[in-house]
């Protein structure tokens, strides 16, 4: 073995041992979207604020992890995190049967509902015969995106948004008749003044499954999913989540 | 990483049909676009500046501010006025498609007026004297030499804002356009398969640019015939007879 050689494979063994130590070290790298109130949104400052990103912290201060909190576009959240730029997502991503293909959930940490949204007052009957022939939108590559596509595509003409916030601009310009949304970010967008004149209309969806929200960790990654399970069910038993809750909610979404 | 072949066989005819609203976008507002241009760029090289001032600032504007910002400006801004949503444009500024290609046509109109200026300007001043000596009248001059003599000129650079604008019309897919990148992104969001279908769209991206470059090069080498030198020895060496 040449001297290069050996140099080159003690470099490689010191970097595996300092990558390893990193991971041991607890620094995680944990996305969120931005664009979703109240649930991940930014400050005035372009501070990164919410639910997601309070529940985040608290779970990172239980672990005792140096976390970062980094940005990241919603539909391309999920190659993001296989593509390793970060290391878990929490952004209020539901936990469905596509999605655990592609990556692994931890426990969910709330449970979503969809809902329809139109201007108060307009007519707006949620059954099949009285949608047909509606612009309803959502935002792409969301449960409510994928319900709009599949279980109502043939009857109404589906509008796909990069944000929530520009699928709300677009039914408060008229272009669309109504959304579907989940619930919670629609609740919290109602007593908004841009918000102030619409409702939900008929009852909540009801899809196949109970749409549960979890943090998103890559397949294979479970020292860091027990990790989150653990922290998880410890905020929820010393009341951190429930103050965190209270501060959006007046009613529990756990 | 493994290669999943099915995902582009089974959305092929999708991404294609994407790949058509792209051509249809980028066709029409490449001629809107043209039709803009040309008294732009002619107004623009005017002597008197009551006349070439307005054409300088609509230049300014669409070349120096982002595409993606005029489509949000035309899209989600002008939307927000209810004098716009209650004036007779709203059947079509409600439309996204529309609202594209409006911005894409003012767009590629200011970057093509600029460059028919540039080709306006570089035509040898002996042709224009010329015109005159002639007596032509400005509209005569105009439409029988400035114009023709600017085509010739202007179009290697415009081939060049077409294929520009092919690649900018992804664009249209932040509002709600399925175009080929708006069909690509929407697929990848059930598949989870990006590598796949952005990969897929961009071969298709590179074909339609083939296509207008190829287009471009005949247009150039018909037009511009008179200006290729065609030595009288062929390259071998052999003297023609």
């Amino acid at each position: 073995m040449s001297v290069r050689k050996i140099i080159a494979a003690a470099t490689l063994a010191a970097t595996a041992l300092v990558g390893t130590q990193a991971l041991a070290g607890d620094k995680i790298r944990i996305a969120t979207e931005g664009a979703y109130a109240p649930f991940n949104m930014k400050n005035e400052q372009g501070e990164l604020i919410g639910f997601d990103v309070e529940i985040a912290k608290a779970l990172c201060a239980e672990m005792k992890a140096d976390c970062t909190i980094v940005e990241q576009d919603w539909d391309g959240m999920i190659p993001a995190l296989r593509g390793k730029k970060f290391d878990a997502i929490i952004a209020s991503m539901s936990i469905t049967e596509e999605r655990l293909r592609a990556i692994d959930f931890t426990d969910p940490y709330y449970t979503n509902a969809l809902a329809f949204v139109a201007a108060q007052g307009a007519e707006f009957k949620t059954d099949k015969a009285s949608l047909k022939g509606k612009t309803l939108g959502a935002q792409r590559a969301t449960i409510a995106g994928q319900y709009l596509e599949d279980e109502l595509g043939d009857i109404v003409d589906v509008k796909l948004y990069d944000t929530q916030d520009n699928a709300y601009l677009d039914l408060a310009s008229g272009r669309l008749d109504g959304l579907v949304s989940d619930k919670f970010p629609a609740y919290d967008w109602m007593r908004t003044d841009a918000g102030k004149s619409y409702e939900f209309k008929g009852d909540e969806i009801k899809t196949a499954t109970v749409d549960k929200i979890g943090i998103g960790i890559r397949k294979g990654d479970n020292e860091l999913k027990e990790k989150f399970n653990k922290a998880l069910k410890a905020i929820v038993q010393d009341g951190t989540y429930g103050k965190i809750n209270a501060k959006y909610f007046p009613f529990s979404i756990y | 990483m493994s290669w999943d072949w099915d995902v582009i066989i089974k959305y092929y005819p999708k991404l294609l049909d994407g790949a058509l609203l792209t051509l249809e976008l980028v066709l029409i507002s490449g001629f809107i676009g043209v039709a803009l241009a040309v008294p732009t760029a002619l107004a623009r090289v005017s002597p008197n500046r009551l006349i070439s001032t307005l054409p300088f600032c609509f230049i300014y504007f669409f070349r120096g501010t982002p595409l993606l910002i005029q489509i949000f400006l035309i899209y989600y801004g002008a939307s927000q006025f209810e004098a716009i949503r209650e004036s007779s444009l709203w059947p079509i500024l409600k439309e996204p498609y529309w609202c594209a290609i409006i911005a894409f046509s003012l767009n590629t109109a200011a970057y093509s007026a600029e460059l028919f200026r540039g080709a306006i300007q570089a035509i040898p001043r002996g042709e224009l004297e010329a015109a005159d000596a002639f007596g032509m009248s400005w509209f005569k001059k105009t439409r029988r030499i400035v114009l023709p003599r600017a085509f010739g000129i202007a179009l290697p650079g415009y081939g060049n804002e077409v294929v520009l604008m092919l690649k900018s019309s992804a664009l249209a897919s932040t509002i709600t356009l399925l175009d080929l990148t708006g069909m690509a992104r929407t697929i990848q969001a059930r598949t989870y398969t990006p590598v796949e279908l952005f990969t897929a769209a961009g071969v298709i991206y590179l074909v339609m640019a083939a296509l207008v470059i190829g287009l471009f090069r005949m247009m150039e080498s018909y037009f511009n015939r008179y200006q290729y030198y065609k030595p009288p020895i062929d390259p071998l060496g052999v003297e023609k007879q």
